[in-house]
Protein backbone atom coordinates (compact mmCIF):
# COMPACT_ATOMS: atom_id res chain seq x y z
CA UNK A 1 0.00 0.00 0.00
CA UNK A 2 1.89 3.46 -0.89
CA UNK A 3 0.65 6.93 0.30
CA UNK A 4 0.03 9.69 -2.05
CA UNK A 5 3.74 11.05 -1.58
CA UNK A 6 5.21 7.84 -2.27
CA UNK A 7 3.63 7.67 -5.24
CA UNK A 8 4.36 12.12 -6.27
CA UNK A 9 7.74 11.26 -5.39
CA UNK A 10 7.86 8.40 -7.98
CA UNK A 11 6.73 10.13 -10.58
CA UNK A 12 7.83 13.37 -10.36
CA UNK A 13 11.56 15.24 -10.09
CA UNK A 14 10.31 17.57 -7.72
CA UNK A 15 7.46 18.49 -5.67
CA UNK A 16 6.45 22.37 -3.97
CA UNK A 17 5.65 21.96 -0.12
CA UNK A 18 4.16 24.23 1.99
CA UNK A 19 4.58 27.80 3.58
CA UNK A 20 4.43 29.03 7.14
CA UNK A 21 1.88 28.18 9.47
CA UNK A 22 2.09 30.44 12.59
CA UNK A 23 2.65 33.91 9.82
CA UNK A 24 -0.20 32.89 8.24
CA UNK A 25 -2.64 32.14 11.30
CA UNK A 26 -1.19 35.60 12.62
CA UNK A 27 -2.56 37.35 10.41
CA UNK A 28 -6.25 35.44 10.55
CA UNK A 29 -6.14 36.88 14.05
CA UNK A 30 -4.54 34.29 16.14
CA UNK A 31 -3.07 36.05 18.97
CA UNK A 32 0.32 35.08 20.83
CA UNK A 33 0.52 32.57 23.00
CA UNK A 34 -2.44 31.02 22.01
CA UNK A 35 -2.04 27.06 20.72
CA UNK A 36 -2.88 27.01 17.16
CA UNK A 37 -3.80 23.40 17.61
CA UNK A 38 -7.48 24.72 19.66
CA UNK A 39 -8.47 26.61 16.24
CA UNK A 40 -8.50 22.87 14.45
CA UNK A 41 -12.16 23.18 17.02
CA UNK A 42 -12.53 26.12 17.67
CA UNK A 43 -12.13 27.79 14.09
CA UNK A 44 -12.13 24.57 11.59
CA UNK A 45 -12.91 27.03 8.47
CA UNK A 46 -9.72 29.34 8.89
CA UNK A 47 -7.44 25.46 8.82
CA UNK A 48 -9.34 24.58 6.06
CA UNK A 49 -8.11 28.69 4.38
CA UNK A 50 -4.98 27.76 5.64
CA UNK A 51 -4.52 24.57 3.85
CA UNK A 52 -6.29 25.75 0.55
CA UNK A 53 -3.66 28.41 0.49
CA UNK A 54 -1.30 26.07 -0.28
CA UNK A 55 -3.07 23.86 -2.84
CA UNK A 56 -4.25 26.78 -4.81
CA UNK A 57 -0.49 28.18 -4.59
CA UNK A 58 0.30 24.99 -6.57
CA UNK A 59 1.61 23.25 -3.30
CA UNK A 60 1.86 18.97 -4.21
CA UNK A 61 1.66 18.62 -0.20
CA UNK A 62 1.21 20.28 3.25
CA UNK A 63 1.66 19.82 6.93
CA UNK A 64 -1.60 19.85 9.22
CA UNK A 65 -1.64 22.46 11.90
CA UNK A 66 -0.86 20.27 14.67
CA UNK A 67 2.77 20.96 15.23
CA UNK A 68 2.74 21.65 18.98
CA UNK A 69 0.09 18.78 19.16
CA UNK A 70 2.04 16.87 21.71
CA UNK A 71 1.21 16.21 25.53
CA UNK A 72 4.08 18.36 26.36
CA UNK A 73 3.80 21.25 24.75
CA UNK A 74 -0.45 20.75 24.99
CA UNK A 75 0.46 20.48 28.89
CA UNK A 76 1.32 24.12 29.14
CA UNK A 77 -2.33 25.16 28.10
CA UNK A 78 -3.58 22.12 30.35
CA UNK A 79 -4.52 20.62 26.91
CA UNK A 80 -2.42 17.15 27.58
CA UNK A 81 -6.15 15.18 27.27
CA UNK A 82 -6.96 16.73 24.09
CA UNK A 83 -3.46 15.01 22.19
CA UNK A 84 -5.58 12.16 20.22
CA UNK A 85 -8.63 14.77 19.13
CA UNK A 86 -6.88 17.96 18.38
CA UNK A 87 -4.27 16.11 15.69
CA UNK A 88 -7.38 13.98 14.17
CA UNK A 89 -9.35 17.23 12.91
CA UNK A 90 -5.89 18.72 12.06
CA UNK A 91 -5.31 15.78 9.84
CA UNK A 92 -9.14 15.41 8.84
CA UNK A 93 -9.65 19.17 7.58
CA UNK A 94 -6.46 18.31 5.70
CA UNK A 95 -8.16 15.35 4.13
CA UNK A 96 -11.38 16.95 3.40
CA UNK A 97 -8.83 19.98 1.46
CA UNK A 98 -7.07 17.44 -0.51
CA UNK A 99 -9.65 15.48 -1.62
CA UNK A 100 -10.84 18.55 -3.49
CA UNK A 101 -7.63 20.01 -4.78
CA UNK A 102 -8.52 17.93 -7.90
CA UNK A 103 -4.87 16.61 -8.40
CA UNK A 104 -3.06 14.29 -5.79
CA UNK A 105 -2.29 16.55 -2.72
CA UNK A 106 -0.61 14.61 0.10
CA UNK A 107 -1.78 15.44 3.96
CA UNK A 108 1.36 15.61 5.96
CA UNK A 109 0.84 15.08 9.35
CA UNK A 110 3.13 17.91 11.30
CA UNK A 111 5.05 16.66 14.59
CA UNK A 112 7.12 19.79 16.41
CA UNK A 113 9.44 18.85 19.31
CA UNK A 114 8.34 18.42 22.42
CA UNK A 115 10.74 21.10 24.11
CA UNK A 116 12.38 19.15 26.52
CA UNK A 117 15.31 18.00 26.92
CA UNK A 118 16.81 14.37 27.19
CA UNK A 119 17.95 12.78 30.22
CA UNK A 120 20.61 13.56 32.00
CA UNK A 121 20.85 16.86 31.56
CA UNK A 122 17.02 17.18 31.05
CA UNK A 123 14.20 15.07 31.98
CA UNK A 124 12.88 13.38 28.40
CA UNK A 125 13.79 9.85 28.13
CA UNK A 126 13.48 7.73 25.05
CA UNK A 127 10.08 5.92 26.14
CA UNK A 128 8.28 9.36 26.93
CA UNK A 129 9.40 10.88 23.39
CA UNK A 130 8.20 7.60 21.77
CA UNK A 131 4.71 7.65 23.72
CA UNK A 132 3.86 11.17 23.14
CA UNK A 133 5.12 11.26 19.81
CA UNK A 134 3.09 7.83 19.35
CA UNK A 135 -0.03 9.26 20.51
CA UNK A 136 0.19 11.94 18.47
CA UNK A 137 0.59 9.69 15.04
CA UNK A 138 -2.38 7.24 16.35
CA UNK A 139 -4.39 10.69 16.25
CA UNK A 140 -2.78 11.71 12.26
CA UNK A 141 -3.65 8.64 11.17
CA UNK A 142 -7.05 8.13 12.62
CA UNK A 143 -7.33 11.69 10.69
CA UNK A 144 -6.74 10.51 7.55
CA UNK A 145 -2.86 11.96 7.18
CA UNK A 146 -1.15 10.19 3.98
CA UNK A 147 2.43 10.51 6.24
CA UNK A 148 4.03 12.21 9.43
CA UNK A 149 6.24 14.97 8.97
CA UNK A 150 8.07 15.61 12.04
CA UNK A 151 10.00 18.80 12.12
CA UNK A 152 12.55 21.53 13.61
CA UNK A 153 14.11 19.02 15.45
CA UNK A 154 17.23 19.71 17.25
CA UNK A 155 18.53 16.69 19.16
CA UNK A 156 19.01 13.24 17.50
CA UNK A 157 17.49 11.41 20.71
CA UNK A 158 14.30 12.88 19.94
CA UNK A 159 14.49 12.62 15.81
CA UNK A 160 15.02 8.58 16.51
CA UNK A 161 11.81 8.47 19.05
CA UNK A 162 9.98 10.13 16.36
CA UNK A 163 10.80 7.73 14.26
CA UNK A 164 10.06 4.79 16.34
CA UNK A 165 7.18 6.55 16.91
CA UNK A 166 5.58 6.60 13.12
CA UNK A 167 7.19 2.65 12.67
CA UNK A 168 4.50 2.11 16.06
CA UNK A 169 1.92 3.84 14.20
CA UNK A 170 2.82 1.71 11.27
CA UNK A 171 3.04 5.08 8.79
CA UNK A 172 5.57 6.26 6.21
CA UNK A 173 7.24 9.46 7.92
CA UNK A 174 9.68 12.49 6.57
CA UNK A 175 11.72 14.01 8.66
CA UNK A 176 13.11 17.36 9.02
CA UNK A 177 16.01 19.30 11.69
CA UNK A 178 16.27 23.11 12.28
CA UNK A 179 20.00 24.07 12.19
CA UNK A 180 20.00 27.83 13.14
CA UNK A 181 23.19 27.73 15.42
CA UNK A 182 26.47 28.01 13.18
CA UNK A 183 25.07 26.12 10.65
CA UNK A 184 24.13 23.02 13.13
CA UNK A 185 20.81 22.23 15.45
CA UNK A 186 21.15 24.01 18.95
CA UNK A 187 22.48 20.53 20.04
CA UNK A 188 25.07 20.66 17.73
CA UNK A 189 24.07 18.36 15.16
CA UNK A 190 25.61 18.81 11.61
CA UNK A 191 23.88 18.47 7.68
CA UNK A 192 26.13 14.95 7.53
CA UNK A 193 25.30 14.09 11.20
CA UNK A 194 21.92 14.19 10.24
CA UNK A 195 22.56 12.29 6.67
CA UNK A 196 24.22 9.65 8.28
CA UNK A 197 21.57 8.88 10.96
CA UNK A 198 18.63 9.02 9.03
CA UNK A 199 20.20 5.31 7.39
CA UNK A 200 21.05 3.97 10.42
CA UNK A 201 17.13 4.05 11.49
CA UNK A 202 15.39 0.79 11.17
CA UNK A 203 12.37 2.44 9.55
CA UNK A 204 14.40 5.34 7.84
CA UNK A 205 12.08 8.48 6.35
CA UNK A 206 10.74 8.84 2.26
CA UNK A 207 12.79 11.98 2.54
CA UNK A 208 14.97 13.94 5.14
CA UNK A 209 15.97 17.57 5.15
CA UNK A 210 16.37 21.16 6.91
CA UNK A 211 13.60 23.85 7.65
CA UNK A 212 13.46 26.98 9.46
CA UNK A 213 16.63 27.79 11.03
CA UNK A 214 18.36 30.97 10.02
CA UNK A 215 17.63 32.39 6.21
CA UNK A 216 17.47 30.84 3.24
CA UNK A 217 20.85 30.78 2.53
CA UNK A 218 21.99 29.01 5.63
CA UNK A 219 18.99 26.36 4.78
CA UNK A 220 20.74 25.80 0.99
CA UNK A 221 24.00 25.57 2.49
CA UNK A 222 22.79 22.86 4.71
CA UNK A 223 20.90 21.03 1.93
CA UNK A 224 24.18 21.15 0.40
CA UNK A 225 25.45 19.55 2.81
CA UNK A 226 23.29 16.45 2.29
CA UNK A 227 23.84 15.93 -0.43
CA UNK A 228 27.68 16.16 -0.40
CA UNK A 229 27.14 13.27 2.08
CA UNK A 230 26.29 11.37 -0.92
CA UNK A 231 22.74 10.58 0.33
CA UNK A 232 20.23 8.69 -2.63
CA UNK A 233 16.98 9.84 -0.22
CA UNK A 234 14.85 12.46 -1.50
CA UNK A 235 16.14 16.23 0.71
CA UNK A 236 13.59 18.07 1.92
CA UNK A 237 14.21 22.32 1.96
CA UNK A 238 11.80 24.06 4.13
CA UNK A 239 14.04 27.58 4.78
CA UNK A 240 12.09 30.73 6.23
CA UNK A 241 11.17 33.67 4.22
CA UNK A 242 14.44 35.81 4.89
CA UNK A 243 15.06 37.12 8.64
CA UNK A 244 12.27 38.99 10.87
CA UNK A 245 12.64 42.67 11.00
CA UNK A 246 10.48 44.94 13.64
CA UNK A 247 8.31 47.55 12.43
CA UNK A 248 6.10 49.81 14.22
CA UNK A 249 5.28 47.44 16.53
CA UNK A 250 4.51 44.09 14.61
CA UNK A 251 7.05 41.65 12.58
CA UNK A 252 7.78 40.97 9.06
CA UNK A 253 10.05 38.97 7.36
CA UNK A 254 12.36 40.61 5.14
CA UNK A 255 12.31 37.67 2.06
CA UNK A 256 10.44 38.53 -1.18
CA UNK A 257 9.10 36.13 -3.08
CA UNK A 258 11.21 36.94 -6.06
CA UNK A 259 13.62 35.79 -3.64
CA UNK A 260 11.74 32.67 -2.36
CA UNK A 261 11.43 31.71 -6.60
CA UNK A 262 15.20 32.02 -7.04
CA UNK A 263 15.40 30.54 -3.67
CA UNK A 264 13.55 26.95 -4.53
CA UNK A 265 15.59 27.00 -7.98
CA UNK A 266 18.73 26.73 -5.95
CA UNK A 267 17.45 24.19 -3.82
CA UNK A 268 16.18 22.17 -6.62
CA UNK A 269 19.55 22.82 -8.49
CA UNK A 270 21.41 21.98 -5.21
CA UNK A 271 19.52 18.57 -5.00
CA UNK A 272 16.69 18.76 -3.05
CA UNK A 273 13.40 17.30 -4.54
CA UNK A 274 10.68 18.46 -1.93
CA UNK A 275 11.02 22.25 -1.77
CA UNK A 276 8.56 24.68 0.28
CA UNK A 277 9.08 27.70 3.21
CA UNK A 278 8.89 27.71 6.70
CA UNK A 279 8.30 31.01 8.73
CA UNK A 280 7.23 34.20 6.91
CA UNK A 281 6.30 32.22 3.79
CA UNK A 282 3.13 33.59 2.84
CA UNK A 283 0.97 32.43 -0.23
CA UNK A 284 2.50 35.41 -2.83
CA UNK A 285 5.68 33.69 -1.90
CA UNK A 286 4.40 29.93 -2.82
CA UNK A 287 2.95 31.16 -5.62
CA UNK A 288 6.55 32.99 -7.07
CA UNK A 289 8.13 29.55 -6.25
CA UNK A 290 6.03 27.78 -8.02
CA UNK A 291 6.10 29.53 -11.09
CA UNK A 292 9.75 29.71 -10.95
CA UNK A 293 10.21 25.81 -10.70
CA UNK A 294 7.61 25.20 -13.13
CA UNK A 295 9.37 27.86 -15.92
CA UNK A 296 12.73 27.53 -14.85
CA UNK A 297 14.93 25.34 -16.61
CA UNK A 298 17.35 23.39 -14.12
CA UNK A 299 21.00 24.65 -13.74
CA UNK A 300 24.46 23.53 -12.64
CA UNK A 301 24.97 22.50 -9.16
CA UNK A 302 25.38 25.91 -7.26
CA UNK A 303 28.79 27.11 -5.17
CA UNK A 304 28.30 28.26 -1.96
CA UNK A 305 29.21 31.89 -3.78
CA UNK A 306 26.18 31.75 -5.95
CA UNK A 307 23.95 31.05 -3.18
CA UNK A 308 25.18 33.72 -1.42
CA UNK A 309 25.19 36.32 -4.49
CA UNK A 310 21.81 35.42 -4.51
CA UNK A 311 20.48 34.43 -1.36
CA UNK A 312 22.83 36.80 0.87
CA UNK A 313 25.77 35.71 3.39
CA UNK A 314 25.73 33.22 5.89
CA UNK A 315 25.42 33.59 9.72
CA UNK A 316 28.25 31.65 10.26
CA UNK A 317 31.69 31.33 8.92
CA UNK A 318 32.14 27.28 8.91
CA UNK A 319 28.66 24.26 9.28
CA UNK A 320 30.61 21.95 10.93
CA UNK A 321 31.41 19.56 7.91
CA UNK A 322 34.26 18.99 5.33
CA UNK A 323 37.60 19.11 5.96
CA UNK A 324 36.96 22.37 7.83
CA UNK A 325 34.93 20.99 10.96
CA UNK A 326 36.17 24.23 13.02
CA UNK A 327 38.52 24.19 16.24
CA UNK A 328 38.60 22.42 18.77
CA UNK A 329 40.25 22.33 22.24
CA UNK A 330 43.44 20.97 23.32
CA UNK A 331 43.44 19.10 26.66
CA UNK A 332 46.02 19.08 29.35
CA UNK A 333 45.53 15.20 30.01
CA UNK A 334 43.63 12.18 29.39
CA UNK A 335 40.80 11.63 31.60
CA UNK A 336 39.00 8.60 32.24
CA UNK A 337 35.93 8.04 30.19
CA UNK B 1 39.13 1.74 37.17
CA UNK B 2 42.40 3.22 37.43
CA UNK B 3 44.24 4.12 34.19
CA UNK B 4 47.83 5.07 34.14
CA UNK B 5 47.13 8.07 32.58
CA UNK B 6 44.43 8.93 35.18
CA UNK B 7 44.77 12.61 36.47
CA UNK B 8 45.04 12.17 40.29
CA UNK B 9 44.10 16.18 41.51
CA UNK B 10 45.68 16.01 44.92
CA UNK B 11 49.04 15.65 43.46
CA UNK B 12 49.05 18.88 41.21
CA UNK B 13 50.00 21.97 41.93
CA UNK B 14 47.86 25.25 42.48
CA UNK B 15 48.75 26.24 38.91
CA UNK B 16 48.19 23.49 37.48
CA UNK B 17 45.12 22.17 39.14
CA UNK B 18 43.22 24.96 38.37
CA UNK B 19 43.87 24.56 34.72
CA UNK B 20 43.11 21.16 35.18
CA UNK B 21 39.86 22.52 36.39
CA UNK B 22 39.52 24.44 33.00
CA UNK B 23 39.16 21.55 31.37
CA UNK B 24 37.22 19.49 33.72
CA UNK B 25 34.64 21.95 33.40
CA UNK B 26 35.00 22.36 29.70
CA UNK B 27 34.22 18.31 29.65
CA UNK B 28 31.29 18.49 32.56
CA UNK B 29 32.71 16.08 34.97
CA UNK B 30 30.82 17.25 37.94
CA UNK B 31 32.52 15.12 40.44
CA UNK B 32 36.21 16.12 39.70
CA UNK B 33 35.00 19.84 40.17
CA UNK B 34 33.84 19.16 43.33
CA UNK B 35 36.67 16.92 44.39
CA UNK B 36 39.30 19.96 43.15
CA UNK B 37 37.16 22.82 44.84
CA UNK B 38 37.54 21.02 48.28
CA UNK B 39 40.99 20.56 47.22
CA UNK B 40 41.52 23.93 46.89
CA UNK B 41 39.41 24.81 49.93
CA UNK B 42 42.07 22.86 51.97
CA UNK B 43 44.73 24.32 50.46
CA UNK B 44 43.72 27.45 52.48
CA UNK B 45 42.22 29.57 49.59
CA UNK B 46 38.93 31.83 49.61
CA UNK B 47 35.73 30.85 48.32
CA UNK B 48 36.13 34.15 46.28
CA UNK B 49 39.19 33.25 44.73
CA UNK B 50 38.13 29.66 43.84
CA UNK B 51 34.81 30.94 42.50
CA UNK B 52 36.46 33.43 39.88
CA UNK B 53 39.85 32.04 39.04
CA UNK B 54 39.10 28.57 38.64
CA UNK B 55 35.17 28.23 38.20
CA UNK B 56 34.29 31.24 36.15
CA UNK B 57 37.11 31.14 34.53
CA UNK B 58 36.54 28.00 32.83
CA UNK B 59 33.50 28.72 32.26
CA UNK B 60 34.18 32.02 30.30
CA UNK B 61 36.17 29.17 28.13
CA UNK B 62 32.94 27.39 27.66
CA UNK B 63 30.98 30.62 27.36
CA UNK B 64 33.46 31.60 24.22
CA UNK B 65 33.23 28.79 22.75
CA UNK B 66 29.83 28.09 22.59
CA UNK B 67 29.45 31.63 21.20
CA UNK B 68 32.38 30.93 18.28
CA UNK B 69 30.17 27.86 17.47
CA UNK B 70 32.83 24.96 18.91
CA UNK B 71 30.34 23.75 21.66
CA UNK B 72 26.74 23.70 21.55
CA UNK B 73 23.60 23.10 23.95
CA UNK B 74 24.35 19.62 25.43
CA UNK B 75 28.27 20.06 26.73
CA UNK B 76 27.30 23.75 28.12
CA UNK B 77 24.57 21.80 30.00
CA UNK B 78 26.86 19.44 31.05
CA UNK B 79 29.64 22.22 31.68
CA UNK B 80 26.77 24.20 33.54
CA UNK B 81 25.87 21.24 35.75
CA UNK B 82 29.60 21.07 36.79
CA UNK B 83 30.04 24.16 37.61
CA UNK B 84 26.65 24.16 39.84
CA UNK B 85 28.49 20.96 41.77
CA UNK B 86 31.15 23.50 42.87
CA UNK B 87 28.90 26.24 43.26
CA UNK B 88 26.65 24.16 46.18
CA UNK B 89 29.80 23.81 47.70
CA UNK B 90 31.27 27.49 47.74
CA UNK B 91 27.73 29.30 48.10
CA UNK B 92 27.58 29.01 52.00
CA UNK B 93 31.52 30.15 52.38
CA UNK B 94 30.78 33.02 49.87
CA UNK B 95 27.92 34.02 52.28
CA UNK B 96 30.13 33.71 55.27
CA UNK B 97 33.33 35.49 54.03
CA UNK B 98 31.57 38.56 52.70
CA UNK B 99 32.64 37.88 49.16
CA UNK B 100 31.53 40.77 46.30
CA UNK B 101 28.14 39.78 44.85
CA UNK B 102 28.45 40.27 40.78
CA UNK B 103 25.19 41.42 40.85
CA UNK B 104 21.40 39.76 40.59
CA UNK B 105 19.27 38.72 37.71
CA UNK B 106 15.51 38.23 37.11
CA UNK B 107 14.93 36.48 34.03
CA UNK B 108 11.87 34.80 32.45
CA UNK B 109 9.97 34.62 29.21
CA UNK B 110 7.07 37.40 28.18
CA UNK B 111 3.77 37.02 28.54
CA UNK B 112 2.05 34.68 25.95
CA UNK B 113 5.62 32.87 25.13
CA UNK B 114 6.33 29.47 26.42
CA UNK B 115 9.49 28.10 25.17
CA UNK B 116 11.98 28.53 28.14
CA UNK B 117 15.14 26.55 26.43
CA UNK B 118 16.62 29.60 25.76
CA UNK B 119 16.23 31.40 28.66
CA UNK B 120 16.96 28.49 30.94
CA UNK B 121 20.49 28.51 29.35
CA UNK B 122 21.01 32.17 29.89
CA UNK B 123 19.88 31.57 33.61
CA UNK B 124 22.38 28.51 33.80
CA UNK B 125 25.47 30.63 32.01
CA UNK B 126 25.10 33.63 34.39
CA UNK B 127 24.55 31.55 37.53
CA UNK B 128 27.96 30.14 35.88
CA UNK B 129 29.19 33.30 35.71
CA UNK B 130 28.87 33.76 39.65
CA UNK B 131 25.58 36.19 39.06
CA UNK B 132 23.09 35.15 41.09
CA UNK B 133 19.65 34.55 39.29
CA UNK B 134 16.37 34.59 39.85
CA UNK B 135 14.10 32.61 37.36
CA UNK B 136 10.13 33.44 37.00
CA UNK B 137 9.65 30.92 34.47
CA UNK B 138 7.39 31.07 31.35
CA UNK B 139 4.48 33.32 30.06
CA UNK B 140 5.59 36.37 32.60
CA UNK B 141 3.08 39.83 32.27
CA UNK B 142 4.70 43.18 33.25
CA UNK B 143 3.30 42.64 37.05
CA UNK B 144 5.13 39.44 37.24
CA UNK B 145 8.71 41.32 36.07
CA UNK B 146 8.33 44.53 38.02
CA UNK B 147 6.96 42.03 41.67
CA UNK B 148 10.05 40.13 41.22
CA UNK B 149 12.55 43.25 40.32
CA UNK B 150 11.46 45.01 43.48
CA UNK B 151 11.52 41.92 45.71
CA UNK B 152 14.62 40.76 44.76
CA UNK B 153 16.72 44.07 44.80
CA UNK B 154 17.79 42.99 41.69
CA UNK B 155 20.60 44.63 39.33
CA UNK B 156 19.09 43.12 36.17
CA UNK B 157 16.05 42.25 34.07
CA UNK B 158 16.34 39.64 31.47
CA UNK B 159 14.10 39.10 29.28
CA UNK B 160 13.56 36.09 26.75
CA UNK B 161 11.01 35.80 23.70
CA UNK B 162 10.94 32.70 20.71
CA UNK B 163 8.30 33.75 18.77
CA UNK B 164 7.76 36.69 16.55
CA UNK B 165 4.24 37.92 18.21
CA UNK B 166 5.36 38.01 21.25
CA UNK B 167 8.70 39.87 21.25
CA UNK B 168 6.67 43.05 21.01
CA UNK B 169 5.58 42.33 24.71
CA UNK B 170 9.46 43.25 25.54
CA UNK B 171 8.54 47.50 24.59
CA UNK B 172 5.58 47.18 27.16
CA UNK B 173 7.25 45.93 29.76
CA UNK B 174 10.30 48.84 29.30
CA UNK B 175 7.24 51.16 28.94
CA UNK B 176 5.87 50.37 32.38
CA UNK B 177 9.06 50.71 33.97
CA UNK B 178 9.42 54.26 32.19
CA UNK B 179 6.20 55.20 33.55
CA UNK B 180 7.04 54.31 36.91
CA UNK B 181 10.04 56.24 36.70
CA UNK B 182 12.00 52.28 37.39
CA UNK B 183 13.40 51.92 34.38
CA UNK B 184 17.47 53.56 34.69
CA UNK B 185 17.45 51.43 38.44
CA UNK B 186 18.00 48.29 35.97
CA UNK B 187 20.16 46.72 33.22
CA UNK B 188 17.53 45.48 30.41
CA UNK B 189 18.51 42.49 28.79
CA UNK B 190 17.13 40.99 25.77
CA UNK B 191 17.47 37.68 24.26
CA UNK B 192 15.53 34.78 22.05
CA UNK B 193 16.18 33.83 18.41
CA UNK B 194 13.56 36.40 16.23
CA UNK B 195 15.24 39.18 18.06
CA UNK B 196 18.48 41.40 16.58
CA UNK B 197 20.55 44.25 17.55
CA UNK B 198 17.88 47.00 15.93
CA UNK B 199 15.03 45.27 17.61
CA UNK B 200 16.65 45.85 21.29
CA UNK B 201 17.17 49.35 20.63
CA UNK B 202 14.11 50.00 19.08
CA UNK B 203 12.69 49.00 22.06
CA UNK B 204 14.65 50.84 24.50
CA UNK B 205 16.80 47.83 26.05
CA UNK B 206 20.01 48.20 27.22
CA UNK B 207 21.55 45.42 24.71
CA UNK B 208 20.26 42.58 23.22
CA UNK B 209 22.67 39.10 23.25
CA UNK B 210 22.29 36.78 20.47
CA UNK B 211 23.39 34.05 22.90
CA UNK B 212 23.96 33.21 26.27
CA UNK B 213 27.83 33.66 26.49
CA UNK B 214 26.97 37.32 24.88
CA UNK B 215 24.69 37.85 27.74
CA UNK B 216 27.25 36.58 30.24
CA UNK B 217 29.39 39.06 28.66
CA UNK B 218 27.38 42.05 28.50
CA UNK B 219 25.98 41.76 31.90
CA UNK B 220 29.69 41.40 33.15
CA UNK B 221 30.62 45.02 30.93
CA UNK B 222 27.42 46.29 32.20
CA UNK B 223 27.53 45.78 35.97
CA UNK B 224 31.62 46.81 36.08
CA UNK B 225 30.56 50.08 33.89
CA UNK B 226 27.38 50.60 36.54
CA UNK B 227 29.82 50.02 39.46
CA UNK B 228 32.44 52.86 37.89
CA UNK B 229 29.68 55.50 37.53
CA UNK B 230 28.23 55.03 40.59
CA UNK B 231 32.02 55.26 42.22
CA UNK B 232 32.62 58.65 40.17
Amino acid sequence: MTNTLTRLLQSRDWLLADGATGTNLFNMGLSSGEPPEFWNVEHPDRIAKLYSFAVEAGSDLFLTNSFGGNASRLKLHNAQARVRELNRIAAEIGREVADKAGRPVAVCGSIGPTGEIFAPMGTLTHELAVEMFHEQAEGLKEGGADVLWVETISAPEEFKAAAEAARLAGMDWCGTMSFDTAGRTMMGVTSAQLAALVEKLPNPPLAFGANCGVGAADLMRTVMGFASAGTERPIIAKGNAGIPKYHDGHIHYDGTPALMGDYACLARDAGATIIGGCCGTMPEHLKAMHEALTTRPRGPRPSLEDITAKLGAFSSASDGTGDDDGPGRERRGRRRS
Amino acid sequence: MADEDDIILSELDDEELVLQMHDDLYDGLKEEIEEAVHILIDRGWTPYDILTKALVAGMTIVGNDFRDGILFVPEVLLAANAMKGGMAILKPLLVETGAPRMGKMVIGTVKGDIHDIGKNLVAMMMEGAGFEVVDIGINNPVESYLEALDREGADILGMSALLTTTMPYMKVVIDTMKEKGIRDDYLVIVGGAPLNEEFGKAIGADAYCRDAAVAVETAKDMVARKHNRMGA
